[in-house]
């Protein structure tokens, strides 16, 4: 009985300690500004299904965000030239999603790259507040 | 015993095959490179071109296919791998600049196509290199998953190695 207490409580501190490992200012910062400039709310749930659903308009060899990145966001990914990507969660990743300029370089390198065009403040806004809910 | 004679079999036939390589061909099958390329030693070249793959030694292309290459970043052999004006002037300049000089043998083999070559396993050194040692399913292994992927097999890349592993 005591020891069920005591993991009780340890998985108490241990979600605490993940809650505040993906709490990050500068990524609520990063968050809010595409907030603020999209139409609707913003909502993880559309979020997964721009990241898992196959996109036309793109390059051929990547239809989809999870053709590098793979469905397992909390494993690496893997780029088309064979090296590891750094997983997605934030939760395996706690650097995520900090740097607004490494974001916007990558979001701009990959929308293009999987849809032919940049992704809207609602796009970006949506998949980064599903990506750091993992 | 056994690995003895097994090497010495090796070497007859890596004789055999070198004298049988200098009557068949004009050029000797041996690389010019010795196999050691300098590895890239500039920063940003490093930083950008290691997010996606190994970044390739500048003298395994002439200067005219780095230039093409940095030319059309924004469809890079099938992805958009744009650079903002500054880094992509400084990585084109430090590309160029230690490129495959002119009258190197690998720049010389490509001199007369008339588009640059672009990609590295295109070129004939490269082609020369992997032919008949490394077969196209090797390439297909999850382990290896491009031929851009030199560390798979060439543990030593990184480091400008490039020998047989």
């Amino acid at each position: 009985m005591k020891h069920l207490i005591l993991i009780k409580a340890a998985a108490a501190a241990l979600v605490l300690t993940v809650a505040a490992a993906q709490a990050d200012p500068a990524r609520d910062a990063i968050i809010a500004t595409y907030g603020k400039a999209a139409a609707q709310p913003l909502s993880a749930a559309r979020g997964e299904a721009f990241f898992m659903g196959t996109h036309a308009g793109g390059k051929p060899d990547t239809p989809s965000c999870t053709s590098c990145h793979s469905k397992n966001l909390k494993a690496a990914g893997v780029t088309r030239a064979g090296k590891p990507i750094e997983p997605m969660a934030v939760s395996a990743n706690p650097k995520r999603y900090t740097d607004l300029a490494f974001v916007e370089k990558w979001l701009t390198r990959n929308c293009n790259s999987v849809l032919g065009r940049e992704c809207d403040a609602q796009e970006k806004g949506d998949l980064l507040t599903w990506l750091s809910s993992l | 015993m056994n690995q003895t004679h097994t090497s010495k079999t090796a070497i007859a036939g890596a004789g055999l095959a070198i004298a049988l390589a200098s009557i068949l061909s004009a050029s000797p099958v041996s690389a010019d490179s010795d196999e050691y390329f300098k590895p890239v030693d500039h920063a940003a070249t490093k930083t950008e071109c290691t997010a996606c793959h190994m970044a390739f030694p500048a003298s395994m292309l002439p200067a005219r296919s780095w230039q093409a290459i940095m030319d059309t970043l924004p469809d890079h052999f099938g992805e958009d791998a744009s650079l903002e004006e500054q880094t992509r002037a400084e990585i084109t300049a430090y590309l160029t600049g230690n490129a495959a000089p002119e009258k190197s043998r690998i720049a010389k083999s490509v001199a007369k196509s008339d588009q640059p070559v672009l990609r590295i396993s295109d070129m004939p050194w490269w082609v020369r290199a992997h032919d008949g040692e490394v077969s196209p399913k090797e390439f297909e292994n999850p382990k290896v998953g491009s031929r851009a992927n030199c560390v798979a097999c060439h543990s030593g890349a990184e480091k400008g190695y490039f020998e047989d592993d």
